[in-house]
């Protein structure tokens, strides 16, 4: 493990940025010998305002919804030249995920391409203006799901992606989180080492897009994983062979809620409990499906 | 210079079009190819990927992707590592690929796409005009029309080295009218292996991705940086004007055949009259011309080759001394009731001491047959423009009224 930062300090990234913390992990997993791709999204942004660049490794953004075929062109063309060995990673958002970048990564995986995909999930279009995604969860208020007179945020559950790349017959999918770094690092780092399309998940708090302060990214990711909301595991060739376990620091729901302000309007407006049963009732399936 | 066409005829085989193509892209030695199956481009990726079950294009891979928007994507990543890339497609493949099509230019990517033309829904429709690629004129590519299926093969080696040249690094679209010439069997010489190796050396751009040399390719520009990537395309649009023409010359000197540069002539000298279109309708032209020609009409054909770098000086070299320029397009814009080199050579004209009159006709369309007598119609038409004045500037041709 490189102990300098492939990604360079000095980034455009806001305070206790998710995007910053997830990229530089994925690059002390996967060394320098790389080439990563991003798709457009607050990462490509803030590190890349010509003519300046936070990469230390090759990097290229071509657009939003391509990402895994731009991957998928340079593992081709590496094997094709003969240049097998650079690690290849495309890094994404959740919207270039699991909206509008999903046909192309759905693609790339059913070819079989060796490459590593990084969801940097922080459920929703934070580069926008926090609009709701396919990542979004149940009851958070965006500024399109926002909560109102008739409305109590997102009606809708999260997408559940690292089922759909298990789905895929991907060898190698893995959930992680911002809160437990040598947990994500040592994960890239096998997902980059195993044959064939491989997927992180990472759950990533924004400090902004979520509304808490910049000092609490770490503290709100942990709480997502100690409340069951975002459980910890590995799947491999299908089978799940690892869960982070929650034991003793099981924590109730509206103790992760209550810390963002997308959530705030559960706790003031009438029916927010239910809605808070409801996500409790998450956090449990997800407890007892996984055995954390 | 006039060019002395050798076509060897020990060398003629009997082909179709999309495999004149296909082996064309062989001797080019590709590195990647990735295209997704549209009609009538189907027969192209069809022979390439029987090259490539076969081993005969050697350090190359072929990705089935699952869009003709991944088709496009994935050969950003492989031109970015610096591997010649090749796609095909056509129409509505083509319309999907506009957002990509604007990023390959504006990232300086040298990939060349064989464009087999087809009309654009809706109404749905697989037959030939133009409307795909004209569509597509602002987004940063070369953009070469042919005339037959010797022109598109010779197009496509000519076509890498214009893009790859290091003062150019701009992707190209050769277009051939879809079935007309894509499904067409004709006598032709396919490239040759050595003879191409020679005329296209392989592809070594100066800047790729490599962990050795790291670099960042697509940052964004903000409005201090944007606009001169935007003046940079146009000024490596405006070299590819000499380079087409060079290019086509230094082809005619190792292959012996030549089709025109920028443009070609045909029976120009002396004419009033002078027709100007793209792709396969320059044949039936070229009879029609004969034919007149034996009844003392002046007449010629200005074809048009490339236009995307618009060649508006050789444009007005040619139609300085005529009396009237007929414009054919298989393309329309709609709102303007004009087909998009008609609207282009009129614009070029404008502000010279040019005063020609230039009338157009949107033909064509959906792929409807444009008979000897329909030009002949439009010739007639060009005759009264000489007498008595332009009285329909431009006009659809063929139009079915029992059917509007």
């Amino acid at each position: 493990m490189k102990s300098i930062s492939l990604l360079a300090p000095g980034h455009r990234g806001c305070a206790g940025c998710c995007d910053a913390m997830a990229a530089k992990f994925t690059l002390m997993g996967a060394g320098e010998d790389c080439i990563v791709v991003s798709p457009t999204g607050c990462l490509e942004v803030m590190t890349t305002p010509y003519p300046e660049t936070s990469w230390d490794v090759p990097w290229i953004h071509s657009l939003f919804e391509n990402a895994s075929a731009v991957a998928s062109g340079i593992e081709a063309a590496l094997k094709a030249l003969g240049k097998q060995g650079p690690k290849i990673i495309a890094m994404g958002g959740d919207g270039a995920t699991m909206d509008i970048g999903l046909q192309a990564l759905s693609g790339a995986f059913e070819r079989g391409h060796n490459f590593t995909y990084v969801c940097i999930d922080n459920e929703a279009y934070m580069n926008t203006g926090v609009q709701r995604s396919a990542g979004t969860p149940y009851g958070a208020s965006t500024t399109t799901s926002p909560a109102g007179k008739v409305s109590l945020g997102n009606p809708r559950l999260k997408k559940n992606m690292p089922a759909i790349m298990v789905a895929h017959g991907s060898p190698y999918v893995a959930t992680t989180s911002l809160a437990y770094p040598k947990d994500m690092i040592a994960k890239v780092k096998k997902a980059t080492e195993i044959e064939g399309p491989t997927y992180i998940h990472c759950h990533a708090p924004c400090t902004t897009g979520w509304g808490f302060d910049t000092s609490k990214t770490v503290e709100v990711a942990r709480m997502a994983v100690q409340t069951g909301l975002w459980p910890l595991y590995e799947v491999e060739d299908g089978k799940v062979t690892k869960v982070r376990k929650i034991g003793n620091n099981k924590r109730p729901v509206d103790e992760y809620l209550k810390m963002q302000r997308r959530f705030k309007h559960l706790f003031t407006m009438e029916g927010g409990a239910e809605e808070i049963a409801k996500i409790q009732a998450i956090a449990d399936k997800n407890i007892e499906e996984f055995g954390l | 210079m006039a060019y002395d066409m050798k076509m060897d005829k020990h060398k003629m085989v009997v082909v179709e079009g999309s495999y004149a193509v296909a082996h064309a892209v062989k001797t080019c030695r590709p590195n990647v190819i990735s295209a997704y199956p549209i009609t009538p481009q189907t027969h192209i990726v069809e022979d390439l990927s029987q090259f490539m079950a076969d081993g005969e294009i050697p350090n190359c891979e072929y990705i089935n992707v699952e869009s003709e928007f991944s088709a496009l994507s994935a050969l950003v990543g492989s031109s970015a590592v610096g591997a010649r890339s090749y796609s095909a497609t056509t129409s509505q493949g083509l319309e999907l690929m506009h957002e990509v099509l604007f990023n390959v230019a504006g990232m300086r990517m040298p990939i060349v796409m064989t464009v087999a033309n087809r009309a654009v829904s809706a109404p749905i429709n697989i037959w030939n005009d133009q409307q795909d690629s004209i569509s597509q004129r602002d987004t940063g590519w070369i953009q070469l029309y042919a005339e037959n299926t010797q022109e598109i093969s010779d197009m496509t080696a000519q076509a890498f080295k214009i893009s790859e040249d290091k003062d150019i690094m701009m992707p190209c679209m050769t277009c051939m009218d879809g079935f007309i010439l894509s499904h067409v069997y004709e006598p032709l010489v396919l490239l040759e292996q050595d003879i191409t190796d020679e005329f296209l050396p392989p592809f070594r751009p100066d800047r790729i991705l490599d962990p050795r040399n790291p670099m960042t390719f697509g940052a964004f520009a903000d409005p201090n940086f944007y606009t001169e990537f935007r003046y940079q395309q146009e000024q490596a649009m405006q070299n590819a004007l000499k380079k087409i023409e060079d290019v086509a010359s230094e082809f005619y000197d190792m292959y012996g055949r030549h089709f025109g540069g920028l443009i070609d002539e045909y029976r120009t000298e002396d004419a009033d009259i002078i027709i100007m279109a793209m792709g396969s309708i320059i044949g039936t032209i070229k009879d029609v011309i004969d034919r007149l020609r034996e009844k003392n009409v002046r007449i010629g054909l200005l074809k048009v080759r490339a236009f995307r770098p618009f060649p508006a000086q050789a444009i007005m070299n040619v139609v300085r001394d005529a009396k009237v320029v007929v414009v054919l397009d298989k393309n329309i814009s709609l709102g303007m009731n004009a087909g998009a080199l008609f609207i282009e050579t009129k614009s070029v004209l404008y502000n010279t001491d040019i005063h020609v009159p230039v009338i157009g006709y949107m033909i064509g369309q959906g792929g409807r047959d444009i008979p000897m007598s329909t030009i002949e119609k439009i010739i007639a038409d060009a005759e009264e423009v000489m007498r008595s004045g332009i009285r329909t500037e431009s006009q659809f041709t063929d139009l079915k009224e029992e059917l509007i």
